[in-house]
């Protein structure tokens, strides 16, 4: 129990060093996962917001369908999403021909399929709910329906943000759909998530406890600022 | 007025008179509105009043396109309304602001016209000017007072320099202060040649405000008489009635 402890102390304190001293592989490693998260987010908000906006305020025949779909994929495993993108990107599959398997960009496809379900359905009861007290107002004023959905997303803006946040906070933090798509290859697709897993197999317990470190610490952020946007929206709200 | 040339064709065309034919309104099989028929015209200040559950919301919201109507018509000098045009505002009773500046409150709904670009800022300062918003107009909408609220309301309004405004209950939310705040800018609207139709259910307010009365009772048209033979001798007896303070009931007869 003692060794262990000591080990542990050890590793937490060679992960400490690796932060401070700016070790170029965990840069690279934590480049990787920001520009790839980063990207995923934007690419699930452009879609994700308006199309939640659309399936709150438009009706249309199998919307029904396709909000109990986005509910649904909210919780999808990540595993099945990196499978399903897999099998699209892979040589013999629909969209083999562009060989993006094992490259940053299929990470980005994958985490986009898993994020843009949970900024849809959050802009969708976001949208919802605004529209019951606005509605009426902006139609007295003259607004159309298209218009109305872009005064509405702005209004909300800061309780959206708390969706945009939580869908980069599962992307960030997701192992299972960028290790299938990325295939966790050193200098090319080798994220956080998958280095840590990778390391902790190799018994390189420093670099997987201070990646561990980094992104525990970047989820706070995100947590954070979660947080104070919930806030910003309660205070601008009310 | 300073911009008349300003919102296009406003001034050329003739929107009066309001004539509703037959209107009747059904929810659920309820007639809310029925076989109303009356012509207002352009005296300063139309009231339609009347106790609650009269019908006066919706026969305000059916003026300005808001309600399907099940039967007869509503036509301003011959047009159907729309919610689009910009030559007659609506206020509800509860203003719902946009988390923005007062002045970008009026600026998006300057946005949602043909209004020339150029034209946003000398429009904006008169309407904040006349509703004494000024020093507020880069406040948060949202943080301003009941009063205030309801005079960027009415400054919303005013803004695209309307024809007609409608206001559903304007004060009915407010305190004394806020009340009078508020009449004395409707008079003021109705005196530059505005038209204005509000409804109300307090006998003093439209006795300060009215020129002509519309009385509505369960959805039916009562009487529409000038304010003052209104107030002086009502012709019927439900308007008598109503002045002298007596709770109109879902049983009251006329013959009683």
């Amino acid at each position: 129990m003692v060794l262990v402890l000591n080990d542990f102390s050890l590793a937490f304190s060679r992960a400490l060093q690796l932060i401070f001293q700016l070790d170029p592989a965990l840069v690279e490693i934590i480049g990787l996962s920001l520009r790839v998260s980063m990207s995923a987010v934007c690419i699930a908000s452009v879609i994700g917001l308006p199309m939640g906006a659309a399936l709150a305020l438009y009706k249309f025949h199998g919307r029904g369908l396709i909000v109990a779909l986005l509910n649904a994929f909210m919780g999808l495993p990540p595993v099945v999403v990196g499978l399903v993108v897999y099998l699209i990107l892979s040589r013999s599959g629909p969209l083999g021909v562009l060989g993006l398997l094992f490259t940053p960009t299929a990470m980005i496809i994958a985490q986009v399929c898993l994020i843009t379900p949970i900024i849809a359905a959050l802009t969708r009861q976001t949208i919802l709910d605004a529209n019951d007290e606005y509605h009426e107002q902006l139609r007295a004023l003259g607004a159309k329906a298209s218009r109305m959905m872009k005064t509405l997303l702005w209004e909300t803006r800061f309780s959206l943000m708390t969706g945009v946040f939580a869908g980069f906070g599962r992307a960030i933090a997701e192992v299972g759909a960028v290790l299938i798509v990325g295939g966790n290859i050193n200098h090319a697709t080798r994220v956080m998530t998958t280095a840590i897993a990778l390391e902790t197999r190799k018994g390189d317990i420093e670099l997987a406890l201070a990646l561990g470190i980094i992104l525990i610490t970047i989820s706070l952020i995100v947590t954070s600022l979660v947080m104070s946007a919930r806030h910003a929206a309660y205070q601008y709200h009310s | 007025m300073l911009h008349t040339n300003i919102i296009a064709n406003m001034n050329e065309v003739n929107v009066l008179p309001l004539q509703v034919k037959n209107l009747q309104i059904k929810k659920n099989d309820n007639a809310l509105l029925n076989d109303v028929t009356l012509t207002i015209e352009s005296s300063e200040v139309t009231v339609i009043l009347g106790p609650n559950g009269a019908g006066k919301s919706l026969l305000l919201r059916s003026a300005h396109g808001l309600e399907t109507l099940t039967k007869g018509s509503l036509l301003w000098n011959s047009h159907a309304p729309q919610p689009q045009h910009s030559w007659r505002a609506y206020i509800f009773q509860k203003p719902v602001l946009l988390r923005r500046s007062v002045a970008a409150n009026l600026e998006y709904v300057l946005s949602l016209h043909n209004i020339n670009k150029a034209d946003y800022a000398s429009l904006i300062d008169t309407a904040l000017e006349h509703t004494g918003l000024s020093q507020l107009m880069d406040r948060n909408a949202r943080v301003l007072s009941g009063g205030e609220q309801q005079r960027l309301n009415i400054a919303r309004a005013w803004v695209l320099q309307p024809k007609v405004i409608l206001l559903d209950e304007p004060t009915a939310e407010l305190d004394p202060n806020g009340t009078a705040a508020i009449e004395h800018l409707i008079k003021t609207i109705a005196q530059q040649g505005t038209k204005i139709i509000m409804s109300t259910h307090d006998l003093g307010q439209a006795h300060r405000l009215a020129n002509d009365i519309v009385f509505l009772h369960q959805g039916g048209l009562i009487e529409h008489t000038p304010a003052k033979s209104f107030f002086g001798q009502p012709q019927s007896k439900m308007a008598q009635d109503f002045i002298a303070g007596k709770l109109l009931n879902g049983d009251y007869k006329t013959n009683e």
